[in-house]
């Protein structure tokens, strides 16, 4: 490792420490919310407690007058200037897109909506003025329940006339013909519960103004500074080039970041209003009632497949719950499911509906993994109910559908092009790892002594499409915006480098994996490099960092640029060393003539020699800088296989994961300290879903898990140990053969400790729980099943 | 307002301060002392970890005047000539943070758990860093840090 870390090329794939810690370990940070300026004011909002009521008054004069106060306002006050929260994807031409006003003007339609706002010198005492305002609220129905909601009866939005936003279809072959051809057809209900994603770091927003110029820096807890900016733009019409908004260090995201928030835009405006710098800081209650919130879908499904277990289609008929209004990319989250949901599986027909449908909830939207963990536990759920009804080994019915290795690239039934895998290996070493037999044969020792604690033991094995995207298939999907990345590099005189990208990281890693693609490429030392990331005015180009597309996208980008460098850099190098160009090799940072070895310039003697440019190439500018917009030509398709073995104790219905194998082929490898990280990581909220977590309504629309204390988030405690390896079948539509890992482990490992917990119960006659596997639920679902009790299975 | 007489980080304050004031907006606002984060507003994160008077206490569940007469340490001063703490080098060597949010809280409980148990088994520190939640890391590479500085700071003789 010293080696390599001492610059020569080869630092692709060693496990380097990473650059960003001595900061982040020593506390010498820069949180949106450790930012104070001159003159600073506080921002506090006073929010809805009711989920659905008509405003009918709203009263800030007595919050005004209290001293330390400057300024307070209604929503009616400052409707002109907010303008509307935006929503980038219009998923049908037809699509329900409600009005979405920053701060509330005459109705509330979900507990937490921002109603009155408070500037005061100090945070404590816009605190204590939100309690003088008055509002008076005359409640309109609520309804929570989306199965309620299709019926219409009580509207979310009532100008509207309807609760569903859309309707989007899609087919793949004919679902019908496969089915009519099937000796079984196995249909469930599955639900996807609310989760919350629960960043570390609550949502905060700084705007500082230059009144005079009519100039605005905004600093945001975000994923997305670039996109932020132009929706900013748009939605305040302050002209984007006046506009600079920077990401400082943000601590954590999983989507809820990937958001445009009431709150960006309504500091925006006041600090316009007012001329001073303002600063919001959500409290985590807060966060709970206003930061987006993920998943809540309701998936019918049916599969269909042969008597021996090849399956002939699949049909999945959706309906997800956008919760009050459409956020930024709200509509388009349960849709990339329509691409996963017959994930490495073959099949004939296959049929896709999704609606979505408003509750009066908090807004969801992008939550890691953002429709594909959805998808990915729908098949491999009913793949595993498929073979119980067919008395087969679920690994055996994977194998016998799924894409072999000789088969790539494989067109899915959905469209996709899946460029490389290879499933077979990946399970091959998970099996060997998790030792299946011997588990197995426990299991049935176990059943046949009729043991209180039964094991189970849960299959998945997923693939996931990362690297979003190629920017003409997200104009397909009517997506806003382009899927390219952008990338630079600055060669400085004295050989150091600047890496400029626009992906915006806030956990991933990026300046020690940028840095390793940068020097590997242009055999400079790791130490040498430096990344720049996350403000539009030193990074001006970018597309930001969600959906597992960093380094597929703007890592490859850095990779090009560096090529690009390298270019200009051989063409200095050979006039400098009077040889043509086609003579002059580059190896480990140092240009050399072919048969004379003396004859050599490093690349850091060739930047001098380009900032002085004395002696320099005819018509050649003196720069070696370059830049690089990519447009990925494909998605990226990582996979793997995921094995969990849970004791259930049958008599209380507490579950422990007994052992988890994670067998990840994410293509190559540029920092495998990273990869394993962001794994672990993943996995943790994937289980989560599974045994411990959900969003709770009660049918008021109150939030009752609405706070750290009442959200069950996982501490060390509640997980065992991992147990990661990897598989590696580079991806072919990138040259770095990388394919993204950021959300891998959470879309596999949901659906494993499912099949593991109900693979404990199947002999005693469930077929499913309900997620999270609480030991209630477990306990419940028992009782159902064996007829202990009246409740109803997965109550 | 309530005078209280702190040494933060080997620094002694005098400040008047409003009896309701939490510590950690007293670090982080008066004394800017912003390494040491808030997370959540029910006490259950962690985040806003430091020691005082060789206790660790969430800084979001203590009153400032609480804080008088006290001695306390934040992330910022953990390092001792200007060496970092064998817990923070670790935490770096071992991948055991992501964003960074939750790490000066964890550190800090970290610390005081290798105080109170210089040997803790991987079950040990699962259970003794409970207070502390990270969304990051999945805590397997947080156990692994710990179980090394662990190591580190017996065969050192390293005081925790």
């Amino acid at each position: 490792m010293t080696e390599t870390a001492e610059g020569t090329a080869g630092l692709i794939g060693q496990p380097l420490p990473r650059k960003e810690d001595a900061r982040l370990i020593t506390g010498q940070t820069r949180w949106t919310d450790n930012i104070v300026l001159p003159g600073l004011l506080h921002l506090a909002i006073l929010r809805s407690p009711i989920a659905h009521a008509r405003i009918t008054g709203v009263d800030v004069s007595a919050a005004r007058e209290l001293p330390g106060v400057i300024a307070a306002y209604t929503g009616a006050d400052l409707a002109a200037e907010l303008g509307a929260l935006p929503c980038a994807w219009p998923v049908t031409p037809d699509m329900v897109h409600p009005d979405h006003h920053p701060l509330a003007v005459d109705e509330v339609r979900h507990v937490g909506e921002a109603v009155a706002v408070v500037v005061a010198r100090d945070r404590y005492t816009a605190a204590d003025a939100l309690e003088s305002i008055e509002v008076d609220y005359e409640p309109l129905p609520v309804v929570t329940d989306m199965l309620e909601a299709v019926k219409d009866e009580a509207l979310v939005h009532s100008d509207k006339g309807t609760n569903t936003s859309f309707v989007w279809p899609f087919e793949g072959g004919d679902y019908e013909a496969a089915k009519a051809r099937a000796d079984v057809v196995v249909a469930r209900r599955y639900i996807q519960q609310r989760l919350i994603a629960n960043a570390m770091e609550p949502r905060s927003v700084v705007v500082e103004p230059i009144a005079a110029a009519g100039e605005f820096t905004v600093y945001s807890a975000t994923q997305i500074p670039h996109i932020l900016r132009l929706m900013l733009a748009l939605t305040t019409g302050i002209p984007e080039q006046k506009l600079r908004v920077v990401a400082p260090d943000v601590g954590g995201g999983f989507g809820s970041k990937l958001d445009v928030y009431a709150e960006e835009v309504i500091a925006l405006v006041v600090a316009r209003k007012l001329g001073r710098p303002i600063k919001w800081t959500a409290s985590r209650s807060e966060c709970y009632q206003t930061t987006v919130h993920g998943r809540d879908q309701i998936q019918d499904l049916e599969i269909a497949a042969t008597r021996d277990g090849r399956i002939l289609g699949l049909s999945v008929d959706l309906k997800a719950d956008m919760g009050a209004y459409l956020q930024l990319v709200t509509p388009g989250v349960p849709l990339l499911g329509a691409f996963m949901f017959n994930s490495i599986y073959k099949m004939e027909g296959y049929r896709f509906r999704c609606a979505g449908v408003f509750t009066n909830k908090v807004p969801t939207d992008a939550y890691r993994g953002a429709g594909r963990p959805e998808a990915t536990f729908g098949i491999e759920r009913i793949i595993t109910e498929l073979a119980a009804e067919l008395g087969m080994d679920p690994m055996e019915i994977r194998r016998k559908n799924w894409i072999t290795h000789e088969e790539f690239p494989y067109t899915t039934i959905a469209g996709l092009t899946y460029d490389s895998g290879n499933y077979e290996a990946a399970t091959d070493r998970a099996m060997e790892l998790f030792d299946y037999q011997a588990l197995r044969a426990e299991q049935e020792s176990r059943r046949q002594s009729g043991d209180r604690v039964q094991l189970g033991i849960g299959i998945s094995t997923f693939t996931e499409m990362c690297g979003l995207a190629p920017s003409r298939v997200l104009g397909s999907l009517a997506y806003g915006a382009g899927g390219w990345e952008a990338a630079s590099i600055r060669m400085l005189p004295s050989g150091k480098v600047e890496v400029v990208t626009g992906s915006s990281p806030h956990g991933q890693g990026h300046v020690t994996s940028w840095s390793q693609i940068a020097a590997d490429a242009l055999g400079v030392p790791f130490e040498d490099i430096q990344v720049i990331h996350g403000d539009t005015k030193s990074s001006p180009m970018g597309m930001d960092t969600y959906g597992s597309r960093s380094l597929v996208v703007g890592g490859v980008a850095v990779h090009l640029a560096a090529g690009k460098v390298i270019d200009k850099a051989r063409r200095v190098a050979a006039h400098l060393l009077e040889a043509a160009e086609g003579d002059v090799d580059f190896a480990d940072g140092v240009f050399s003539v072919k048969g004379s070895p003396d004859a050599r310039r490093s690349i850091q003697e060739v930047a001098l020699a380009t900032f002085a440019a004395h002696d320099f190439p005819e018509g050649m500018e003196p720069t070696l800088n370059s830049e690089v917009v990519l447009d990925p030509e494909n998605f990226s398709f990582p996979h793997g296989t995921h094995l969990c073995a849970v004791d259930v104790d049958t008599e209380t219905g507490a579950t422990s994961i007994r052992r988890y194998v994670a067998v990840d082929d994410v293509g190559k490898v540029v920092n495998p300290l990273i990869v394993e990280g962001q794994v672990h990581g993943g996995l943790a909220q994937g289980i989560a879903q599974a045994l411990y977590e959900e969003a709770v309504y009660d049918t008021e629309g109150n939030l009752q898990s609405g706070t750290m204390a009442d959200y069950m988030l996982p501490a060390a405690s509640d997980f065992p140990e991992f147990v990661t390896d990897r598989t590696e079948t580079p991806a072919t539509s990138n040259p770095l053969g990388v394919k993204g890992v950021g959300e891998a482990g959470t879309i596999a490992s949901t659906p494993a400790v499912v099949n593991a917990v109900v693979d404990a119960l199947r002999h005693l006659g469930v077929n499913d729980v309900r997620m999270p596997c609480s030991p209630e639920r477990v306990w419940r679902a028992i009782n159902a099943a064996t007829g202990q009790s009246s409740d109803k299975a997965g109550a | 307002m309530a005078r209280i007489d702190v040494t933060v980080d080997g620094l002694r304050y005098v400040d008047d301060v409003e009896p309701r004031l939490l510590l950690v907006h007293y670090l982080r606002e008066r004394l800017g002392k912003v390494g040491t984060p808030i997370g959540c507003d029910t006490s259950n994160c962690g985040a806003c970890t430091v020691s005082m008077d060789g206790v660790t206490v969430k800084s979001c569940s203590v009153l400032a005047v609480q804080a008088d007469g006290a001695q306390i340490t934040t992330i910022e001063g953990l390092a001792r000539d200007g060496e970092q703490h064998p817990v923070q080098r670790a935490f770096n060597q071992h991948h055991a943070l992501q964003c960074g949010y939750c790490t000066p809280g964890m550190i800090m409980a970290s610390v005081d758990l290798l105080k109170n148990n210089p040997s803790p088994t991987d079950q040990e520190i699962r259970e003794g860093l409970e207070g502390n939640l990270c969304r990051c890391t999945g805590y397997q590479n947080i156990v692994r840090a710990v179980s090394s500085a662990a190591e580190t700071l017996r065969v050192g003789g390293e005081s925790a």
